[in-house]
């Protein structure tokens, strides 16, 4: 029999009204990368946190054994003291404090008179050494990306001596060259023998690193993939999560621009809002046609949604200079009415943070953009033609959702990104801007955000689209321009571009950086 | 609780099960309000049935309903409160009792120059808290100190009473109409009662034949009417229990007044529902392109603007005004807020349930004023109530799986 670190037998987990969980079996060899995936409400996170102890002993039924032992956890400390550790999606530091306050916070080295703070300084810089972070112990988290932000989640995980490492999209707010540190450091770890639990919705970080793949889908295991070649194809997997053959992964669009610009920017300059000295964006000059959706590459930090915010009336950055033009009128966009007024949507990348109202109904959120379309003169609401509109949306972009009175923070990911489209695409705007639309959200979810995006292009609307993800630009838009560091770089046509085009363009930019760099020292 | 009237479909499975777990956790607060009526009355021997001391329980918690409504708003913003409003309650009843006392000016030329002082004082606060982002609390806790000084002043430090009648009576007198109120039975009272009643049940009716007729979702028969024949069965007690004292009370009509406007106002305007939502997401409703600066103006504006109409209420009540009136009326008109259902976190609570919530107060503070209770323990029991129903709440929406 193989050696089997964790066996989780028969799990199953209810929510009130749901079955988050059905008899799900899992079982992971020590010393392997095994991966978690499937649709968001698949029961991924549910039964990570039925593992860690998050969901105590007693609120789900079946057994859990680690290390030949049957474990019932009560809190996810008791899952840490044997070497469970578990890392979220949504990171758990606190900005204001230092990387070593924080990486045993709850977990103190104590000295005699209160907390030795040598020793935690030392310890902390030991593990960040492990996971190859050089900076000192002392910085404050705000002060470094979020990519060094999940290599300290990492180190935390390492200081608790950590034998099952859980990781929860480790790579969902990453750029690629920081998830590929990411998932090379897993391997290393694991050539040392560390078990890792991966959930991920990128397909190809999962064939590159995983050793097993298990596929949930409804709360249900499907099936345990070996991927011992590291070769597997991820129509493959899809096949698995979805339960059908996606052909295409990108719908069929009629691409045929116009020709007739609707928006363009010239010389568009923006400055960090406390750091004012800093150019965010330097000098950006595009233009978007009727009917295209153009996309915009780049690595995190680019600029780019500073970018659209700043356009999107000022709502990003001070001291923005440079002319918009809609139209062909120029327009001064001084605030966010403005910009709505104008035909423009900004679609946030970050639909918790900056989207939606969490503890509102969809339906009230589906009109928060443009309330006085639902309202009298004297700024009545019509609740009932709220609700109706609402439902026309849920039907329209196949929301799954039991009523519009539901409170957007019980949606799935997926759920809520079509409501935030619904209620941008309710203030009836001629150009999008979709930053990130399909961050998060599993493989079903974003074929269907694609289809609502090419009905908006069949409506005669425009889109701009930001994305990280590569394929899905190149697969999605006419035109991509790419920027780094907050400058423009490259443009090109959907059919002359490619991925390694993109990237090649974005690390040439940055070498002309560094050695511009060196000139003005 | 913030559902307390908002008529909501059963969510989640989508059901019109007849849910009792539901209906209790729904009505919370109106079940506590029931059961605590019912103790203080079997308490006090069923003097808290008595006509006089209902009628009273309005009389004496007209202020905290008033202010409730101000602090509702900003509590929606986001947990913020209005400190201030105990001592702009102060200030504007002393400047009418000294202008009253001073000179001979009409009594409603007084009330709108207080009025314009409270307007004042709201855009002071509104301009700093909205404008200029100064925390709330700080600020108001300047204006705490700010208007009660001010007060002090205006009244030099003396008690000033007030003895213009036309004053007094727009705000404490009774509706007597001639002929119809001559005996001991007040008949306007109850007429008005039953006018109301029916009409409550007509509108329903007619609201869902409207939307049965556009073909909207509806919520469930029974659950509908089961809520007007509960709510019109206590307008008939009320205005039965009013009849039998000295009628309407002009106070009454005031009160109702504000409380319509600001449920009108928060339930169904585009300007009520900006509040909610900068409460729920500041960030993503500057980005729906309203102007958040505004809606804290708005916000603290009107709250002030309520407290300083309080100050005649009070004023015209008590007939005098000294340096310590409306001394920590603030903590009622939060608390009721709290009690009543509103998130400390913003986004959520309704002006129904902050009535009931000042309701609950009010019949606590009779009960036991009427009971003998020694006035420092009520502040025992008050403390305690507004723990427990807070805790209550914590606890309850923890079960539902809501963090």
């Amino acid at each position: 029999m193989a050696d089997n670190i964790l066996v989780m037998k028969n799990i199953t987990k209810e929510f009130p009204g749901v079955k988050a969980l059905n008899n799900v079996n899992l079982e992971v060899q020590r010393g392997e990368i095994h991966a978690l995936v499937g649709e968001n409400g698949a029961g991924k996170s549910t039964l990570m946190n039925v593992l860690s102890g998050t969901y105590p002993f007693g609120s789900y039924s079946g057994q859990i054994i680690y290390d030949g032992k049957e474990c019932q956890f009560k809190t996810v400390r008791d899952s840490e003291k044997i070497g469970i550790v578990i890392i979220h999606q949504e990171l758990a530091l606190i900005p204001e404090l230092s990387i070593g306050e924080n990486m045993f916070l709850g977990n103190e080295r104590r000295g005699k008179f209160g907390i030795d703070w040598d020793e935690t300084y030392a310890q902390a810089e030991k593990h960040m050494k492990q996971v190859g972070l050089k900076d000192r112990a002392t910085t404050l988290i705000k002060d470094i990306g979020t990519g060094k932000q999940q290599l300290v989640e990492i180190a935390k995980a390492l200081s608790k001596n950590v034998k099952l490492l859980i990781l929860d999209e480790p790579t969902s707010s990453l750029n690629e060259e920081d998830s590929r540190m990411l998932l090379n450091l897993l391997i290393s770890f694991k050539k040392e023998g560390m078990t890792s639990i991966i959930i991920s919705h990128k397909l190809s970080e999962i064939a590159y690193v995983a050793d097993k793949i298990t596929v949930l889908r409804d709360g249900a295991t499907i099936e345990t993939i070996d991927n011992a070649g590291h070769d597997i194809d991820e129509d493959r997997i899809i096949r698995g999560m979805v339960g059908r053959e996606l052909t295409d992964r990108f719908p069929d669009r009629e691409r045929r621009s116009s020709g007739e610009t609707v928006m363009e920017v010239k010389d568009w300059c923006v400055r960090h809002p406390v750091y004012t000295e800093k150019e965010v964006v330097n000098h950006v000059s595009f233009h978007v046609n009727k009917g295209e959706i153009v996309g915009f590459s780049g690595l995190q930090g680019a600029g780019r949604t500073e970018l659209a915010r700043s356009i999107f009336g000022h709502s990003y950055g001070t001291g923005v200079t440079g002319q918009l033009i809609i139209n062909g009128k120029e327009v001064h966009l001084k605030n966010e009415r403005a910009a709505i007024e104008a035909g423009l949507a900004y679609v946030t990348e970050d639909r918790k943070e900056n989207g939606l109202v969490l503890i509102d109904t969809i339906a009230v959120n589906n009109t928060m953009a443009r309330l006085e379309k639902v309202c009298d003169k004297h700024g009545v609401i019509d609740i009932d033609k709220e609700n109706h509109i609402a439902e026309e949306y849920k039907e329209k972009l196949e929301t799954k959702t039991p009523t519009v009175q539901q409170h957007v923070g019980n949606l799935s990911g997926g759920n809520q990104q079509k409501v935030l489209l619904a209620k941008w695409m309710f203030a009836d705007p001629e150009i999008l801007i979709l930053d990130e639309p399909t961050r998060g959200i599993d493989v079903g979810a974003k074929y269907e955000i694609y289809c609502i995006m090419n009905d908006l292009i069949a409506q005669g609307k425009s889109v701009i689209m930001i994305s990280s993800e590569m394929p899905e630009l190149l697969g999605m838009c006419d035109r991509i321009y790419v920027m780094n560091e907050g400058r423009l770089v490259g443009e090109f046509a959907a059919a002359e571009a490619t991925q390694e085009k993109i990237m090649a363009t974005i690390l040439q930019s940055d070498k002309k950086d560094e050695s511009k760099g060196v000139l003005q020292a | 609780m913030k559902d307390i009237v908002k008529n909501q479909p059963e969510t989640l499975a989508g059901r019109p099960k007849f849910n009792a777990n539901a209906l209790l956790k729904k009505y919370t607060m109106v079940f506590a309000l029931i059961v605590v009526f019912v103790f203080f009355t079997a308490l006090t021997g069923g003097k808290m049935l008595y006509p006089q001391n209902i009628s009273n329980l309005l009389l004496q918690n007209a202020y905290v309903l008033v202010m409730a409504c101000g602090m509702l708003l900003c509590i929606l913003t986001g947990g913020n409160v209005d400190l201030s409003v105990g001592s702009t309650l102060c200030l504007v009843g002393a400047i009418a009792a000294q202008i009253m006392a001073k000179t001979s000016a009409n009594a409603i030329v007084v009330i709108l120059i207080c009025l314009a002082i409270s307007a004042a004082i709201g855009v002071w606060q509104g301009f700093w808290i909205g404008n200029m982002h100064i925390p709330p609390f700080i600020c108001t806790l300047a204006g705490m100190f700010l208007f009660r000084g001010l007060g002090r002043v205006v009244l030099d430090s003396k008690t000033v009473s007030i003895a213009n009648k036309t004053f007094l009576n727009i705000f404490t007198s009774y509706i007597t109409v001639p002929g119809l109120d001559t005996g001991t039975l007040h008949l306007s009272a109850l007429i008005v009662g039953i006018v109301a009643a029916v009409l409550l049940l007509v509108n329903t009716v007619a609201n869902r034949a409207k939307k049965a007729k556009k073909g909207y979702t509806m919520s469930s028969a029974a659950g509908t009417f089961a809520r007007v024949i509960v709510i019109d069965a206590l307008i008939l007690f009320y205005s039965w229990k009013l009849a039998n004292y000295k009628g309407i009370p002009v106070m009454l009509l005031w009160v109702l007044g504000i409380l319509f406007l600001f449920t009108f106002i928060t339930s169904k305007t585009a300007f009520g529902r900006y509040f909610y939502a900068v409460g729920g997401n500041e960030k993503a409703t500057k980005l729906s392109g309203i102007d958040t600066r505004k809606v804290y103006f708005a916000a603290y504006c009107s709250m002030s603007i309520l407290a300083g109409f309080s100050g005649l209420l009070v004023a015209a009540r008590i007939g005098s005004v000294n340096g310590d009136t409306g001394m920590s009326y603030e903590m009622d008109a939060i608390g009721s807020c709290f009690i009543g259902g509103a998130s400390a976190y913003g986004g959520s609570g309704t002006v129904p349930g902050i009535v009931v919530g000042a309701i609950l107060l009010g019949v606590i503070n009779q009960g036991m004023s009427i009971y003998g209770l020694d006035n420092n323990w009520q502040y025992v029991v008050k403390g305690a109530v507004l723990l427990i129903a807070v805790i209550f709440d914590v606890v309850s929406n923890h079960k539902t799986g809501k963090a």
